[in-house]
């Protein structure tokens, strides 16, 4: 199912190129929603038989290292979710539809990306679909071709080229000590655990590089000015998804995995973590730009998961890959509103809003319930996570970091509230006072999410029992 | 040894070289030179195949893409110019002294821990290493072409 | 294709350039005005980690193994940098000398 995943969406974008022009270009969004719900429907129901052949099997020659787990399930879900989020939110959008064909194929080649960095058993492989989700995004953010975006998109690249540096010397001193690029070798290699100096310096740069792709503090430089310059659709998925899956979810596997979580190493995580909880959390505080608010903010949650896996518990790690989950889902959806408010009013600037719920009353209501799920409100999804986290760090003897981690949520919920008030509630502003509700895919996209944020939330016994438990493991 | 440690020196100089001087164009010949260094290098280190690919693509690739890149800008005028080295020379003139000191005192430290180096290895063919091994490998370049391609289609559209 | 040369003090050896090489372009990326001198940066480090991965492949014997690592590596650096270059005349198209000191909102 994995080589599937990978081998489809290329296949797709082969087929919406070699063909008839006119025709091509007008089904190409239908195309790649397609690959997107497929993806979600195969994380349901995992399809390894189709009449009767192994799908993802076309002959020998495509026999590849992969791997499936329960944790590779959840971020399967995750981007075939934000995928057709930000389809949707593309083709909204008022734009040529020349730039748009471009553009759903880079959206189909990102999502092949993704699914490699998920499903891959090897870590230069790791790298090197970290690689092209990150070309991807460079061109995707340049996509939107005005000054904040070629600036933003040099920045990324920049600081990504230089993760890219630290994570390959790593990848070259792990090749020194053990011979091999694949997780189980080196996994094997690691666990005699004679090697001393060289294996803490693999792993000081493997952290630096990959939090560098995360966008945690210290190195979070690159990430407001790329999420605020992006188009809207495009910032909803590199929130949602790509800084996620390619700065948090390496860590998660390969330290939980490949290299294990010792004390010293876990502390270096919780004190990173901790740091960008509460950086992330000032900043947002003082922004007048509602992007880049949410940009700081997501620097802010990330701060948590790192917490959670900082740990070294399983239950730590249950919180910090459900807290991911959780992320995806409201720090869209947040998004999405913004891109709603900034496509029918011209502006990101919040003090100059205000009492907008009133004519945008689904963006309003979606807002306010993100809003409550990212600050930890019960019973809402991002309440639970963050109440797994605070448990684990309890319980694992870590006093000062729980009481910060409940500090910073109080934090949280201050400037959400004060984004929501500063927007959608008081007295309307006069230019503002004829605007509608947004348009068709951004509306959609605001239900789905919303819905999928209270589902879980409310539904959450039944979530823990049935997902959650079976599906991670932390060998 | 001897021919080891000319080569690296010359790597270097060229680095230092390429950083320090005032014209873009000559910036761009230095990193063509250390290229070319890096890939004599590979070749007395037993890399011949990756020296090959470094000193077409990088030597060759890279610096004509980055010295017509250098035409199509508009340079700044030579006081211009004189006046930003003068200021990159005073504000961090200490970097590259830095530098060759930290490689001096690196060179310093000797690491008495027994590391034990893997099992040799079994495969010694570079072709079927790449063919066979790291086929994972061989798609991803297949797609990271195809994503370049699309954004040369984007970035380099003429413009009204 | 010969076999191991084994010694860990060869790290050493190369070690000071390597580590050289990764400041030089450090340097280059943080301490300049112009765009393209940060790319060329980014170029520098690149070398280094080729460096340290052609070193790595001596010392352990797995030749033919970093030998397929840097031909993938040397794919991927050419396409990000086309696409750098791309960007740059995006950039260039509002900023004409490519200076940094006028790149505009991005602060804070």
């Amino acid at each position: 199912m994995a080589s599937f995943l990978i081998i489809a969406p290329l296949l797709g974008v082969l087929a919406l190129n070699v063909g008839f022009k006119s025709l091509m270009k007008r089904c190409a969004f239908w195309v790649a929603a397609a690959f997107a719900l497929l993806q979600l429907a195969m994380v349901f129901l995992p399809i390894t038989h189709l009449f009767g052949v192994k799908v993802g099997q076309f002959g020998t020659f495509l026999v590849l290292p992969l791997a499936i787990d329960g944790l590779s399930l959840t971020l399967f879900f995750c981007i075939g979710i934000i995928l057709l989020v930000t389809l949707m939110i593309v083709k909204s959008s008022k734009s040529d539809p020349d730039a748009h064909f471009t553009i759903f194929n880079l959206l189909l080649i990102i999502l092949s990306g993704l699914n490699g960095i998920v499903a891959v058993t090897d870590i230069f492989s790791l790298y090197v679909f970290l690689e092209i989700v990150a070309v991807a995004s460079f061109i995707l953010i340049a996509s939107g071709q005005d000054q904040d975006a070629f600036e933003g998109a040099f920045k990324y690249i920049i600081l990504s080229a230089v993760a890219s540096a630290l994570i390959l010397s790593a990848i070259a001193l792990l090749v020194l000590i053990t011979g091999s690029t694949s997780f189980a070798v080196i996994h094997a290699a690691l666990a005699g655990g004679a090697h001393g100096r060289i294996v803490i310096a693999a792993v000081v740069l493997l952290i630096a590089g990959f939090c560098i792709k995360g966008g945690l503090v210290p190195f979070h430089g690159w990430l407001p000015d790329a999420y605020m310059s992006a188009p809207a659709g495009i910032s909803v998925l590199l929130a949602g998804i790509v800084t996620k899956t390619a700065g948090i979810y390496p860590l998660v596997r390969l330290l939980a995995s490949v290299i294990g979580i010792s004390r010293p190493v876990g502390s270096i995580l919780l004190i990173v973590g901790t740091v960008s909880i509460v950086i992330g959390a000032l900043a947002a505080m003082g922004q007048r730009d509602m992007k880049r608010m949410l940009a700081y903010s997501s620097i802010s949650q990330m701060g948590y998961i790192l917490l959670g896996l900082g740990c070294g518990s399983w239950f730590g790690f249950v919180g910090a890959v459900f807290h991911l989950f959780n992320h995806a889902i409201f720090k869209s959806l947040l998004f999405v509103n913004s891109a709603s408010v900034e496509s029918q009013t011209g502006t990101r600037d919040m003090a100059s809003m205000g009492g907008l719920a009133a004519r945008m009353p689904i963006s309003g209501a979606t807002s306010i319930i993100a809003a409550l799920s990212a600050a930890g409100v019960p019973p809402l999804a991002g309440f639970w996570s963050k109440l797994i986290i605070i448990i684990a760090l309890w319980l694992g003897g870590y006093h000062l970091y729980a009481v910060i981690a409940v500090l910073a949520s109080v934090l949280t919920l201050a400037y959400l509230l004060s984004m929501q008030r500063m927007v959608f509630f008081g007295k309307i502003n006069e230019t503002y006072a004829a605007i509608e509700e947004a348009r068709g895919g951004l509306v959609i996209s605001a239900l789905v999410l919303a819905a999928i944020t209270v589902g879980v939330g409310v539904l959450f016994p039944f979530v823990m029992k049935y997902f959650m438990m079976p599906g991670l493991y932390i060998r | 040894m001897m021919i080891h440690l000319i080569i690296l020196t010359t790597i270097v100089i060229a680095a230092l070289w390429t950083i320090m001087t005032r014209s873009l164009l000559r910036a761009a010949i230095g990193l063509a030179a250390v290229s070319a260094a890096l890939s004599v290098m590979m070749f007395r280190l037993s890399a011949p195949l990756a020296a090959v690919f470094e000193l077409s693509v990088c030597t060759g690739l890279i610096s004509v893409l980055f010295v017509s890149a250098i035409s199509l800008t508009r340079s700044m005028t030579m006081d211009e110019v004189l006046q930003h080295a003068k200021e990159r020379m005073r504000r961090f003139w200490f970097l590259p002294v830095l530098a060759v000191l930290v490689g001096i005192g690196v060179s310093f430290i000797h690491s008495t821990a027994a590391v034990r180096l893997p099992a040799p290895e079994t495969v010694h063919d570079v072709r079927i290493v790449l063919w066979h091994l790291r086929r994972l490998d061989i798609i991803g370049q297949v797609i990271i072409l195809l994503a370049g391609a699309f954004g040369v289609m984007i970035l380099f559209k003429e413009t009204k | 294709m010969t076999a191991a040369a084994g010694s860990l003090d060869l790290l050493w050896f190369f070690g000071p350039f390597i580590a050289m090489l990764f400041i030089i372009g450090f340097y280059c990326i943080f301490a300049t005005y112009n765009l393209i001198r940060a790319l060329i940066g980014v170029e520098l480090l690149i070398k280094a980690v080729t460096l340290l991965s052609v070193v790595v492949g001596y010392i352990s014997g797995y030749t033919a193994l970093t030998q397929a690592l840097i031909i993938t590596m040397i794919v991927i650096e050419v396409v990000v940098m086309v696409v750098a270059i791309g960007i740059i005349l995006g950039v260039r198209r509002f900023n004409a000398t490519l200076d940094v000191r006028n790149l505009r909102n991005l602060k804070g």
